[in-house]
């Protein structure tokens, strides 16, 4: 085994284990570091794979950013009163896992038996990201704009549905869902 | 050492001393330190002053929807960075299409802004 | 020597496999979408290693793959926020982020 191949092993464990142990783990924020560990693994082999943008990019939104708004989103919904803990019963254990194993062997079958048109491995020595920002900017111009609109909708309706209160509503607009909640602690 | 890797050499090499430091240090402390076995030391600030509560308080929406707004423009610098390393070569179209990109994204600012997510009162 | 595309698609298919799992018998909202971003990675991986695989002499372009990988990237974060939103939003009106206890739509 060359060492570029045992550098693969290291990074497909890393995606792979940690994912692995978010099955069995209870408290969400140890999921949340768990995910940490295989969102790392995801981006080396990202640079292993000659995508050295993606990889960094997989760093800077992935890890950087939705990870953190995971844990925003264990912080604000946590009470105090009850354990940020959740158990999976067999009722729903047992038929999940053998959906999971069923999708596996029908993508692995898929896998195994289609036949790839693979080419041997072109050496890549240029770095990729020029080539991504002049497609990105030509061919890929419809792409490109389209996700500025979904973005702009996401952020409108990120800020609408997190109700955050209007300047110059009425007290109890934002508040009104909240009537009927026991032991608000803010 | 023919690798597609080898360029990240130095990252591997500085990735292995912050994971090697923190662990060392941590294990240091915790074999050469002294163990004292008091109240006032077992206490969460060790001084005497007592918490208020409980530090599993939930955390105020503010801090969240600045979160939010962090990963959305998170990508928009995603797409930045290509179009900045051929600037030079898309010339002004480039930067036209950037404009309405980022144009459009400030829409979404702005209704941010006016619906007072920034406001920190 | 660089890894083999059938493997990258065998460990996508573990992964992906994995996030639906989760998907299936989790309760609590934010690890559904957790799981739902583990299954976005697996496929991501898979598109990385197609676009590696099928890079030519004559077409040395890998950016197609790679553009699909970033908008994948694009719609997560999205998703991410407004899903994350919607949590809050419905953490505050039933005091509770468990998909099994939000049962207002059942007949």
């Amino acid at each position: 085994m060359s060492f570029s191949d045992s550098i693969f092993w290291v990074f497909a464990t890393t995606a792979v284990v940690p994912a692995f142990l978010i099955l069995f783990t209870r408290s969400i924020v140890r999921m949340a570091f768990l995910l940490l560990g295989s969102l790392a693994g995801f981006a080396g082999l990202y640079l292993q794979l000659n995508a050295a943008f993606l990889g960094f990019t997989q760093v800077m939104v992935y890890i950087g950013g939705i990870l953190i708004l995971f844990l925003f989103g264990v912080m604000l919904t946590q009470r105090s009163d009850i354990p940020v803990r959740e158990k999976v019963g067999p009722a729903l254990a047992v038929p999940g896992f053998f959906a999971g194993l069923l999708l596996m062997a029908a993508l692995l079958f898929i896998a195994l038996q289609n036949p790839w048109k693979t080419h041997p491995p072109v050496p890549v020595t240029e770095p990729d990201t020029p080539v991504i920002g002049i497609k990105l900017l030509s061919t890929y111009i419809l792409p490109f704009e389209a996700v500025s609109i979904l973005l702009l909708a996401a952020m409108v309706g990120a800020t609408y549905i997190a109700r955050v209160q209007a300047p110059g509503a009425p007290d109890g607009q934002a508040e009104l869902s909240d009537s009927n909640a026991e032991g608000r602690l803010e | 050492m023919e690798c597609t890797l080898r360029p990240y050499l130095p990252i591997a090499v500085y990735g292995a001393l912050v994971l090697g430091t923190g662990f060392s240090l941590t294990l240091a402390s915790s074999i050469f330190g002294p163990r004292v076995r008091r109240l006032e030391k077992e206490s969460t600030y060790e001084c005497g002053s007592l918490p208020l509560g409980s530090s599993r308080e939930r955390f105020s929406v503010k801090f969240y929807l600045v979160a939010i707004l962090f990963v959305l423009f998170d990508i928009e610098t995603v797409f930045l960075v290509p179009w900045a390393v051929v600037y030079r070569s898309m010339g002004l179209f480039g930067l036209l299409e950037m404009l309405a990109f980022m144009g459009i994204l400030l829409l979404g600012f702005v209704y941010a802004w006016k619906r007072g997510g920034f406001d920190w009162e | 020597m660089t890894l083999s595309l059938s493997f990258c698609l065998h460990l996508s298919a573990a992964i992906f496999s994995i996030g639906v799992y989760g998907v299936l018998t989790r309760s609590n909202l934010i690890v559904i979408l957790m799981s739902l971003e583990i299954m976005l990675n697996a496929v991501n991986l898979s598109l990385v290693a197609f676009g590696r695989a099928f890079l030519t002499d004559l077409t040395r372009d890998p950016s197609g793959p790679q553009v699909f990988v970033i908008m994948v990237l694009a719609v997560a974060a999205a998703e991410a926020a407004v899903g994350l939103s919607i949590l809050l939003a419905v953490y505050r009106k039933w005091r509770t982020t468990n998909a099994g206890e939000i049962d207002l739509l059942k007949g």
